[in-house]
């Protein structure tokens, strides 16, 4: 495991949240330190990207009790484009196809952007160039895809590892990554965790939101979380995964209801 | 990021809204026989173009404004329009420093090109203000060249042999009731001849402003490029600021003869109207290029932001063989705005070709309709037509629709059309987001990747100004 500086870098209280009324979240807790990474399993349904996407800041989503402290500060406070330069990172279960925009030109736009708001020095098509080529090369990514439309006509895969592409330029120091490893097939599962476990760092975390154990064979967690009914019902270290693999989650959602009514008592 | 962030993005206001108050000499208000007589004894023109006109006017009195437009306004009072305004110039002009220093001020608020380092860069201004040509820049060195560039009533009186060899062959008085208005009043406008062989050494470039408020603006435009002969000429507009509604109903005509090649850019910024469909202009133009020699090309690029209503078809009348014409377009449509444009490639010779790019571009409540002909004549054997339309909306207000028709009457032609219609969404907004990229810059990425196509077929300075200008319609209040 690495040294970690141990500050908390997100810290989830008693956050509840709605989509078109309807209440997704019901109460989530969760504290994440610098250096540590999480995994957040649960079944379908069960609210895990609704988390990421309030957390993110969509604005279909609306958080209607508890609060979030990012680095110590109100993360509802910022606008979504505010939270990612302070450093918070989303990778998209369903990266979002913009037609006619090309990829190079928008990693360019995100990361000049990023990097002002940060103070730092900004670069022109021609460093950037040379910079993204080598962040690709560690993904094992075509530069072919810097010419493409942002995602259009990417594969399942491809997608995914132009999310990966974006968190090693963005350098955040929260990352969410949402089923990442979804639709990779074997050897870009290996590629892509490299890269991710590369970008563990002290002062960064990294959230992986996962169905699969098979993930965290390569990227171990510190710890595993799993959700329920818009709930953290159980926490535990990396063998909660190996239970889960061979269990299944019904074990959990009887105590996910019990839980639940112990709340509502 | 909410809907209403959006709403606000779009709502941005009109930069070039000022009056510039300069004494006008204006002629009453309405329209007769004798409206007309006055403006071409004003103008001191010869017996036959008032003829011209006249027939015009009678064709006129006997038409019907069309009802076919995908557009709603209530009926023009054509008696209630002036019809002729020239700003009282005090003595001839020979240089930039004697022109009227408050017209200089409008012009720089414009940013006409006007500066001696903007003529450095090449840029030959013909400057329509209202309805006289005030001055001209460069007219020298295109003299030298032989290529003739001024306005058409200086043409009239210089060179009376070409304008009447050409005026009226491309948009006959009768073609339609906007243009058959305008050949009865038309008062200004620029006239381009480029002789056998020339390349024309610079981009030509005329600025049109609509200032008088209740004046119509009837320009004539008439370019003229020989066997050969090669220009690009751009067109840029503004207007300001009035409650309102003006007209503005122009014609255009382009001739190309063998090998002859004319690219005609417009970037129009008319003033749309404010948020709530109050004011604006009504842009009713008939543009219309006939490529009469063999392997002639005509291409047409527009860039229309502007305009409470644009009703408006650039043409290429394709007659000599292996002649290529061509339509790029970007039409943005905001708040009430409506636009019903497109083109029509009429196949006459052998083995013309034609090329249609359209991208429009919808917010508000704004209505953008793409209306195209591509029409194959019996003898057009081997015609090719390649046709593609997209749309864009922003927001959930606002409309998009193409009418595209096809009529081919020879059985070797190819006509290909293809459309496609996409929506700025809140996803993609909250993915550039989620990347740190503010709303604002995100939908001016989006536009500027769904325009780029046409983008570059405009001279590479005018493409940075249409960039921006796009910018400026679509930035807004955004925090
Ligand atoms: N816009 C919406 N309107 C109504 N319900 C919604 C909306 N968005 C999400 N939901 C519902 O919220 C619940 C949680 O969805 P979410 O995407 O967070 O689940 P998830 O845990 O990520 O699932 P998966 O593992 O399948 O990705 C689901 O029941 C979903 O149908
Ligand atoms: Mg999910």
């Amino acid at each position: 495991m690495q040294s970690k500086d141990g500050r908390t870098l997100l810290e989830v209280r008693g956050l509840k949240a709605t989509v078109a009324g309807v209440e997704i979240l019901k109460g989530i807790d969760l504290t994440v330190r610098a250096g540590e990474v999480h995994a957040i399993m649960g079944p379908n349904g069960s609210g895990k990207s609704t988390l990421a996407k309030v957390l993110a800041g969509h604005p279909a989503y609306a958080a209607t009790a508890g609060e979030v402290l990012f680095e110590g500060a109100d993360l509802f406070a910022l606008a979504p484009e505010e939270r990612a330069r302070a450093g918070l990172f989303l990778g998209f279960q369903y990266p979002v196809e913009v037609p006619g925009v090309t990829n190079a030109s928008f990693l360019r736009l995100a990361y000049n952007t990023v990097q002002a708001a940060r103070g730092k020095d900004e670069l022109d098509p021609l460093e950037f160039d040379d910079f993204v080529r080598e962040k690709m090369n560690l993904l094992d990514m075509d530069v072919a895809f810097l010419d493409r439309s942002v995602n259009e006509g990417f594969s399942g895969g491809e997608k995914k590892r132009n999310e990966v592409l974006q968190m090693a330029i963005l350098e955040p120091r929260v990352a969410i990554l949402d089923e990442t490893d979804s639709g990779l097939d074997i050897d870009a599962l290996r590629v892509v965790a490299g890269g991710v476990n590369k970008m563990r760092d002290p002062g960064r975390a990294i959230v992986l939101v996962t169905h699969y154990q098979r993930l965290l064979n390569y990227i171990e967690p510190d710890f595993v979380h799993v959700m329920a009914g818009g709930r953290i019902v159980r926490t535990g270290d990396k063998s909660l995964a190996l239970e889960l693999e061979s269990r299944g989650y019904d074990w959990l959602l009887e105590g996910d209801k019990a839980a639940g009514k112990a709340v509502a008592a | 990021m909410s809907s209403t962030a959006l709403q606000n993005l779009i709502e941005q206001p009109y930069k070039h809204g000022f009056v510039t108050e300069i004494e006008a000499d204006v002629a009453p208000k309405g329209l007769s026989e004798d409206t007309i007589r006055l403006i071409s004894r004003k103008k001191n023109e010869p017996e036959w173009l008032l003829e011209f006109r006249l027939k015009a006017f009678r064709h006129w009195l006997e038409m019907t404004e069309p009802a076919w437009p995908n557009v709603r306004y209530p009926k023009i009072d054509f008696q209630d329009i002036s019809y002729y305004s020239a700003p009282k110039p005090k003595k001839k002009l020979a240089s930039m420093d004697e022109v009227d220093p408050e017209l200089r001020r409008t012009f720089e608020k414009l940013g006409v090109p006007l500066h001696e380092q903007k003529a450095l860069a090449g840029v030959a201004v013909d400057v329509i203000f209202d309805s006289v040509s005030v001055t001209t820049t460069y007219k020298k060195r295109l003299a030298e060249a032989g290529v003739i560039f001024c306005s058409i009533s200086e043409a009239v009186r210089d060179h009376p042999e070409l304008v009447r060899k050409y005026l009226g062959t491309v948009v006959p008085q009768g073609d339609n009731y906007y243009a058959a208005l305008n050949s009865a009043v038309f008062t200004d406008g620029s006239f381009c001849f480029i002789p056998k062989g020339v390349r024309c050494p610079m981009e030509l470039s005329t600025y049109f402003r609509i200032n008088t408020q209740e004046s119509g603006q009837f320009e004539r435009t008439l370019i003229v490029a020989e066997e050969g002969a090669y220009v690009s000429y751009l067109e840029g507009c503004t207007a300001p600021q009035f409650d309102t509604n003006q007209l503005h109903a122009a014609v255009v005509e382009l001739v190309a003869l063998d090998d002859a090649e004319i690219k005609y850019s417009t970037v129009q910024n008319w003033y749309a109207g404010d948020k709530d469909g109050k004011g604006g202009i009504y842009n009713f133009v008939t543009k219309r290029g006939l490529c009469k020699g063999r392997s002639s090309k005509i291409s047409w690029t527009q860039v229309e932001t502007g305009s409470a209503i644009t009703w408006k078809y650039p043409s290429c009348v394709l007659l000599g063989d292996n002649s290529v014409g061509e339509f790029y377009s970007v039409a943005l449509t905001n708040h009430h705005q409506q636009a019903d444009t497109g083109t029509k490639m009429i196949h006459v010779g052998r083995n013309t070709r034609s090329r249609i790019i359209s991208k429009g571009i919808s917010a508000g409540q704004s209505n953008n309709s793409y209306r195209g002909l591509v029409k194959v004549g019996p003898k057009a054997a081997g015609a090719r037509n390649f046709s593609q339309c997209d749309s864009m909306l922003i927001g959930d207000a606002c409309g998009a629709h193409t009418f595209p028709y096809i009529q081919v009457q020879n059985d070797s032609a190819i006509v290909e059309h293809e459309a496609t219609t996409s929506k700025i969404g809140e996803d993609q907004l909250f993915y550039f987001a989620s990347r740190g990229i503010a709303t604002e810059e995100a939908v001016s990425m989006i536009i500027n990747g769904f325009v780029k196509e046409v983008f570059t077929q405009l001279p590479m300075e005018f493409a940075v100004e249409a960039t921006k200008l796009l910018g400026l319609k679509l930035e807004g209040s955004v925090g």
